[in-house]
């Protein structure tokens, strides 16, 4: 079930106008932020079917920008979100593509800051409510219903084992878990959901493991 | 978990208990948390649509100019003579009216389920209060049985316009309110589920054609409709009136018309009244570019 909680849909409470076009946009953008980690300086994002044929009207380029500048959904500062990024020296460009994608609302955001950079995809199903489907090349299904943590590691036996000691040691449960990899021996990424948030002391413990790129966490 | 609607109704009438009580409980046992959690959570949710309905009624302009002003309107109407539809009725589509136009200007909503519809359930609740004199806690119920069929809705169906159009989103939010209205006054848990029923069916086919694809033409009008509707549908409903066709089906049929719609009708701003020439004409003059030739 896609939906989980009474308050998805008697909620967000947000600005308008547009929950999927406007809340939903702010959502991916700050999924970005978050998983990103890092102040960023600049971002480049491409817009999909009906947000690429509507985001002016609807405010979707200020809300994801908003969203990047790590604003909820019922900040008022997102209306204001283009000027506020110009002021903090990050470039931003929006572009519109004619590509056909599984959902009438996807948007990629690749965003970096000259250091690191992230791109990812996500797509807004209604009622303000998101799901992040590819996050730097690689397919996944988050859908931010739980927290979560995303272990990028080297694709090494033991690199699953050793995250999942350091949890259990914790007591933090796992409901649910993925892994996907771009290619035997290469880059990797797991996807954990868990039932309370982890705390950092416990994200520096997993990035210190062995075979352990980095770790992100999403806070419910 | 609840899956569809008929297992909802089947919960609340073998426990006797709401339908609001089902969804409260389910919140808290689904997420962990305390009655009170839950309970202050949608009190908080209450209180920013009482806020915006306040600030609809005072008069709000959005930034195109193409929406703002009618809920004073309304209000100013009622107050100087009797509404032909009755005062509550008039009174619910006021406060619909004034919840989208805040939302058209950029004001804080809460989605009901979504922003573009979040008139209907709280425009209904605000005007059905006035006769029926409920508690604080029965509001929030309000939302919650409100919530319980969105939630069913938004499972097996879409809340999205994008996804299914105008019918998934002021289609839902209208049958969403018309089950809660038929709580509050006091219907079963099946008479609930007849009005959402008689409510969507209503709705079914209601295509998504924002002009200049901005959440105003006609979505705020639409949301006077959604709630006219919901309570139109609740006063049948009480009255022992039923649907030939079961809730659930109802709701796979908005779901299946909504997956045969063509994408110009589903939130994109190319078809319906956005490709109409006063459509068009608008779109241009508020983004400043030319009409595009066929």
């Amino acid at each position: 079930m896609k939906y989980r909680s009474v308050f998805d849909i008697i909620g967000p409470v947000m600005i308008g106008p547009s929950s999927s076009h406007t809340a939903g946009a702010a959502r991916i953008g700050k999924a970005a932020r978050t998983l990103f980690g890092e102040e960023l300086t600049w971002a480049e994002i491409y817009l999909y079917g009906s947000f690429a044929k509507t985001y002016k009207g609807h405010g979707t380029d200020v809300a994801i920008v908003g969203g990047l500048l790590g604003f909820d959904t019922d900040d008022k500062r997102i209306s204001n979100s283009l000027i506020l990024a110009e002021q903090k020296g990050m470039r931003v460009s929006f572009h519109e593509d004619e590509a056909a994608t599984d959902h009438p609302n996807t948007a990629r955001v690749k965003i970096g800051n000259g250091i690191d950079d992230l791109e990812l995809v996500g797509i807004s199903i209604g009622g303000g409510k998101v799901e992040i489907t590819e996050l730097n090349g690689f397919d996944l299904h988050l859908s931010g219903n739980h927290p979560a943590i995303l272990v990028m590691h080297n694709d090494r036996f033991g690199a699953i084992a050793s995250i999942t000691q350091i949890l259990a040691r914790h007591e933090i449960n796992i409901g649910r878990m993925e892994v996907s990899r771009k290619d035997i021996g290469k880059e990797a990424l797991m996807i954990i959901e868990v039932d309370q948030n982890v705390e950092d002391n416990i994200v520096k413990e997993l990035e210190e493991a062995d075979h352990i790129l980095q770790v992100a966490k999403i806070v419910d | 978990m609840f899956r569809n609607v008929a297992e909802l109704i089947e919960i609340a009438e073998n426990e006797n208990m709401l339908i609001s009580e089902v969804m409260i409980r389910q919140e808290m046992d689904v997420h962990d948390k305390t009655r009170e959690q839950v309970m202050g959570q949608m009190e908080k949710n209450l209180q920013v649509m009482e806020k915006a309905v306040e600030d609809g009624l005072k008069g709000v302009s959005s930034r195109s100019g193409l929406t703002g002003g009618d809920a004073v309107l309304l209000q100013k109407y009622m107050l100087e003579q009797e509404p032909l539809s009755g005062t509550l009725l008039l009174d619910a589509v006021s406060k619909a009216v004034a919840t989208n136009e805040v939302n058209a200007a950029m004001g804080t909503i809460c989605a009901t389920p979504t922003a573009g519809s979040a008139g209907c359930v709280p425009g209904t609740l605000f005007a059905v209060k006035n006769k029926l004199n409920p508690t604080r806690e029965q509001m929030v119920q309000f939302l919650f049985t409100s919530g319980a069929f969105g939630f069913v809705v938004a499972n097996n169906a879409s809340i999205s316009g994008a996804a299914g159009g105008c019918q998934a989103e002021v289609g839902s939010a209208s049958a969403m309110a018309s089950a809660a209205i038929v709580e509050m006054a006091g219907g079963t848990p099946q008479q609930s589920a007849e009005a959402f029923a008689i409510t969507l069916k209503n709705m079914l086919g209601l295509v998504c054609d924002p002009v200049a694809g901005l959440v105003e033409v006609p979505c705020v009008k639409r949301n006077a409709a959604g709630a006219s509707n919901a309570i139109v549908s609740a006063d049948m409903a009480l009255a022992g009136v039923t649907s030939r066709i079961p809730c659930d089906e109802v709701i796979g049929a908005m779901y299946r018309i909504g997956k045969t719609m063509p994408s110009a009708l589903r939130e994109t701003g190319e078809g319906g009244l956005a490709a109409t020439p006063t459509g068009r004409a608008l779109a241009s003059k508020i983004f400043g570019i030319p009409i595009e030739k066929e």
